[in-house]
This record gives C-alpha cells, structure tokens and sequence, in this order.
C-alpha cells in the first residue's frame, strides 16, 4: 500500500511548460482519475510518477519515501500504457512475466502468477500467443495483467480503454472497478472519457494546460463544475449553456429566459448586473403544460434517442437551441410548439468573460444513474 | 488482389524476364567464362558452346598459375582467407563498437551529440585516397603498416558510420514506451538494452551488419596501399592476373566466381532472417 504525492511538479520541453507547479496528493487505496483533454499533461505526469521522465523541478513521494531521483526500475509501481507497450517478440506470458523476472521469483511462482491474473483477466487461453496474434482486447487485457501481476500498491494506468472498441470498453468499465478494489492498491487513471472517469474515480482531478483545475469527487465535479469547460466536458448530452444577465425583482434574483422570469437561489445574488452564462444540464428540463408555473414557449425541432434517455432538441422563441432530456419510456412530445420548465435549483451560474463559476453552495444530492 | 487481364499479365512477365536478363547477363557470363580457357574466351565471334574445364580454379586452388611464360605462384587462397578475415573481424569489431552508440544516439539526447553522430558519418564522405597518404605516414610510424589490426581499424571508418547510422534509425523506431514497460516492471538500462532494444533491432543491425560486410569486402583502396602479398584481401590479389603474358580472364572469372559466393551466400541467407523479423506489428493496437 502506497500514498502518493506529487509536490510542485514542473516539466518544461524546450520553452513549453507542461506540468506548472502542480502538486496532488493521492491517498492510500484510492482511485484518483486524471481526467483533461490531450496536451493537458496527464500522460506526463504519469510518467514522471513511473520514472521514466524525470521533474525539472518538485518532488515525489509514493509511501512516504521521496522518489524523485529513484531510477523506474525500484519504484515498484505497475503501469499500462494505452498503446499497450507489449513486447513484440515475446509471449503473453511472457510479457506478463517480465515484473516477476526481474524480482528474480523462481519458475514455479512466476507460472502461478501470471496464471491467476490470466484467470482474473480472462486471457488464460492465449497466454502461448505473440501478442501480433492476440485480438486489441486481449492485448489490452494482457498490457493490463502485466501490470497487474506484480501486485504493485500503486498502478498507474494510462488511458488503458482507449484503444479497444466501445463494447469492451463498456464491459471493462464494468469490471475494473471491483479488480482495481480487491487489489486494495492506490490507482492513478488517465482517461479523456467522463464516463470512465465518473464511473472509476473516488476523486477526479481535472487537468487542462498543466494546471489541475478542479479536484473533487465525481458528484462535486458533475454538480459544482469549476468553469464552464469543466461543465461542457461532463455530461451527455452536453449541458446547455445560454447568455443571460441576472436581475433583482421583488422575488429575488432572476433571469430572462424567452421573456420568462426564472428566478434563481439567493445564493447567486453576486450576479446581479453581470454578463454571465448560465448551465442547464438537459436533464435539469422537463416538458411542462403551457400553463404551468415559469413555462418557457419552445418549438420542438428534433428528438434523438441516446442509450437510456431521449434527447429533445426545442428551440426558444429566441432562436436558441436546447436539448432536453427525459429517461427512455417517460411520456414524449409531439413536434410543434411546447412549453419547458427549468428546475431552477441546478441551474449552474457562470461569468462570462472568465468563465469561472460564480459561487453557490446549493447542492442537490446526484440522482441514482443521472451521470452515468 | 486487384484483377489483372492475361494481356496485363504477358506483358508483366516479359518486363520481368526483361529485367532479370539485363542484370543476370554479366554474372551468368562471368560463370561461363570461369569454366573456358583464354583462347575460347577471346574467341570472335563469342560462343555459346565450349568445352567446360575446370582449369582455372585447379590453378586458383593450388596456387600455380601457368601461363605462356612460365608458372607464377598466386596467393589467391590466401587472399580469399584475408578477405574473410578482415571483412568478418571489420564487422564485428564495428557492430560491438556501433550498436550500443546507436542505442545511445537514438536514446539519449546529450549536448553534442547530433555533431558527435554527424561527424562520424562525414567519414564516409571523405575521398579515400585523401585520407590514406597521412593514414600510411602515421601507420608506417606506429609500426600499424601492413598489420591486420591496422587494416581492420581503417575498415572501421567504412564499418563503423554505417552500422552506426542505420541501427540508430531502427532504435529510434522502437516505441520508447516499450522499454518504458520494461523498464518499470523492474529491469535495469541494461537488461532492457539487451532484452527488448536488441531483439527488436535485430532485422536492423543484421542489415546493416550485411551492408558493411559487403563493403569491408569490396574495398579495394585502403588494402592496396595498406597491405602487402600476404594480408591483401581478394580485390587487390585480382591484380596478380595481370600476367606479363597477357590477361588471365578465365582465372579472373574464376576468382570472382570464388570471391562473390560468400557475399552471396551471407545475401541469401539474411534475407530470411530479415524478412521473418522485419513485421514486428504488435505495437499499436
């Protein structure tokens, strides 16, 4: 078992500064999920805790030991690369066995070893195979038991999902979970799809440009999002984002939506007067009757089913497109004019020059399977 | 496979035949001659019917050339040997010199080392008998002169570049995440050198280890000015069928018959190898 902590880490290539002053800490057993677009530095980063790069500047503890200048090969973590990194010329098995080699294990624990990962994996019937010979998915099981196999407190998994087809990405997504938990080891993932990242991470740090911009749990990412880019990167279908400018009646705060005053929680009394933009998540809206309460007149343009919900794209009065979301089976509207309601309480406020979320404590606990 | 008419076919195969004929003609005429005296040979008009005999590489094989004007002793044999010796010596000394400076070229970007790299390949560009005259002054010096190890050393400005040049551009195609991967599952530099970098490379180095044989061998220069009888390689013990009689070209032929066997054998037998590790394909997914 392995804490990790990473102190001010800067990485420089050339003139360009990948990793900016960067400190994380990950607790012992626990999945952190490095989630950001490409170019963000997780991949880095990683590599940097493996090793194999080494900081221009900060430190690196895993268990409390400063690793910083320890060569990769004594840190004693696992990782997977998401091109799988296999050894051409060798044998599944042999390319599982390669971390029990170097302690030097004799024949027999090696064999039981990388059997009972195989086992655990499902890749038993293809251990003799060169991994030319092996399918993507067993690659990637393969890259996966080779990490595996050492038991290593700390795995380092490098967007391992990212090369194999959506269907095992689906079933992996499924079963990593309990592997990585009954491992007991702590875990750093990199991934670029929030679905992964939400369905994984104990706590998600989001990265963009070497910075981490928002840590928290999956929930806190999804409902507090740290900026509008952090918002529009959670979530399918993607959250609907309007300009709007906060104004005070004798209700409190509201904004104007197709001349419809939807009045928001005290909390964003900041706002007021300001250009901002506000985040509706399409689940956030409900088709309503037209004489219901803060009922928003829409056009109905387009309806998409997408897995286990229904995408509705209206459009307002305005011309602004939105898309509306309902579970699958719930009662559907017809195309034409419509009305919407908007549930007021998780509409996200943000400023629109810096598109930094304006603060609001109003948390409403995650409904069960909104975000996956 | 795309679909190709019989006339597209035709045509193919008498290009390819084409082809073959204009390349294989100077070898296959070099063979026959090998197995003619030098009266047929100097026949005019040439033919193509003769009678084979097996004179002149009884002459090669026991040294005895006899000619108009007497028997010469030629140390053709003993060529042949100094030939396989240097070349194979060249080589290996290159390879164990050159591959793990591609590996560090390829691997490790140190100040200087792009100047390093590209100094030790402006060798090639360097006219031989520009280097040789202050070469043989300083050997002669050393006491290098007309020593095997002096010439293998000078066959390493051949060797070395090209080993060196074409290893590094199969290292540098290694994926680094490969050795990354071995490197974290608990392996030194060194084992992963050995372990991944070298069997990866192997097509590579056994190419370019081939190219420099064949170089080594076909050197003539450096070996005529660096050499006397008994340590020149074949390419400069051809010189000794210039008789005062006239040319020998049967035993010519002969000799180059004898001389490209090894060269073409080791071609051969490579090729296999080559091919069988050149598809490496099970690194990207």
């Amino acid at each position: 078992m392995a804490s990790l902590e990473l102190k001010n880490i800067v990485k420089r290539y050339k003139s360009q500064t990948v990793l900016d002053n960067l400190s994380l800490t990950v607790a012992d057993g626990e999945t952190l999920v490095l989630f950001g677009p490409s170019g963000a530095g997780k991949t880095v980063l990683l590599r940097l805790v493996a090793g194999v790069i080494d900081p221009d500047e900060g430190k690196i503890l895993i268990g409390g030991e400063d690793m910083t200048d320890v060569d990769a090969e004594f840190r004693g973590v696992g990782m997977a690369f998401q091109n799988f990194a296999l050894f051409p010329h060798m044998s599944a098995f042999d390319n599982i066995a390669t971390p029990l080699e170097a302690r030097h294990s004799s024949q027999s624990t090696i064999k039981a070893g990388v059997e009972s990962v195989a086992k655990l994996l499902k890749i038993g019937h293809v251990l003799s195979h060169k991994p030319r010979a092996l399918s993507n998915g067993q690659k990637q099981r393969t890259a996966l038991a080779r990490a595996l196999v050492g038991a290593p407190p700390l795995l380092l998994l490098d967007d391992p999902l990212r090369n194999v087809d959506a269907k095992l990405r689906f079933e992996m997504r499924l079963e990593l979970p309990r592997l990585l938990a009954d491992r007991g080891a702590t875990v750093v993932y990199v991934t670029q799809d929030y679905k992964e990242a939400m369905a994984l991470g104990d706590r998600i740090a989001v990265m963009s440009q070497g910075v981490v911009r928002q840590l928290g749990t999956p929930e806190q990412i999804y409902r507090e999002p740290a900026n509008i880019e952090i918002a529009r990167l959670f979530g399918d279908p993607t959250i609907n984002l309007l300009d709007v400018k906060p104004a005070r009646d004798g209700k409190g705060v509201y904004v104007g939506l197709s001349n419809v005053q939807v009045h928001l929680p005290a909390a964003y009394e900041t706002a007021v007067g300001r250009d901002c933009v506000i985040g509706l998540r399409p689940e956030a809206l409900s088709f309503v009757d037209a004489g219901a309460p803060g009922a928003i007149p829409v056009t109905v343009e387009a309806e998409t089913p997408l897995n286990e919900k229904i995408v509705t794209l209206v459009r307002t009065v305005r011309g602004r497109e939105i898309l509306v979301s309902r579970p699958a089976g719930a009662p559907g509207q017809a195309e034409g004019k419509a009305h919407i309601a908007i549930d007021s309480k998780s509409a996200l406020l943000f400023d629109q020059a810096s598109g930094e979320r304006i603060g609001s404590k109003n948390v409403v606990s995650l409904r069960n399977g909104e975000a996956a | 496979m795309e679909h190709t008419s019989l006339l597209e076919r035709i045509l193919r195969g008498v290009a390819l035949t084409l082809v073959v004929i204009f390349f294989m003609f100077p070898i296959v005429w070099i063979f026959m001659m090998s197995f003619q005296t030098n009266e047929t040979i100097l026949r005019i008009p040439p033919q193509l019917v003769f009678e084979p005999t097996l004179a002149n590489y009884t002459a090669l094989i026991t040294g005895k050339l006899t000619t108009m004007s007497g028997t010469l002793d030629i140390a053709f044999m003993r060529n042949l040997w100094n030939s396989v010796f240097l070349s194979t010596t060249s080589v290996a000394v290159a390879l164990l010199l050159g591959v793990p400076a591609a590996y560090a070229f390829a691997r490790h970007k140190f100040r200087g080392s792009e100047d390093i790299a590209f100094t030790l390949l402006s060798f090639r560009f360097a006219p031989a008998l520009l280097v040789l005259l202050p070469l043989t002054l300083y050997f002669q010096k050393l006491g290098l002169a007309n020593t095997y190890i002096g010439l293998i050393w000078v066959y390493q400005l051949i060797c070395l570049p090209l080993i060196l040049w074409i290893v590094r551009g199969y290292f540098e195609d290694i994926p680094a995440d490969i050795e990354y991967a071995y490197r974290i599952a608990g392996h030194s530099w060194f084992a992963t050198f050995r372990k991944i970098a070298l069997p990866l490379a192997g097509p590579g180095i056994a190419a370019a280890g081939l190219l420099a044989f064949i170089f080594a061998w076909n050197n003539f220069v450096f070996a005529l000015v660096l050499a006397s009888a008994d340590k020149q390689p074949v390419t400069v013990g051809a010189l000794a069928f210039i008789t005062s009689s006239g040319i020998q070209y049967g035993q010519i032929s002969a000799a180059i018959v004898l001389s490209i066997t090894p060269t073409l054998a080791l071609a051969l037998y490579a090729q296999r190898y080559l091919v069988e590790g050149l598809s490496l394909g099970a690194v990207k997914g």
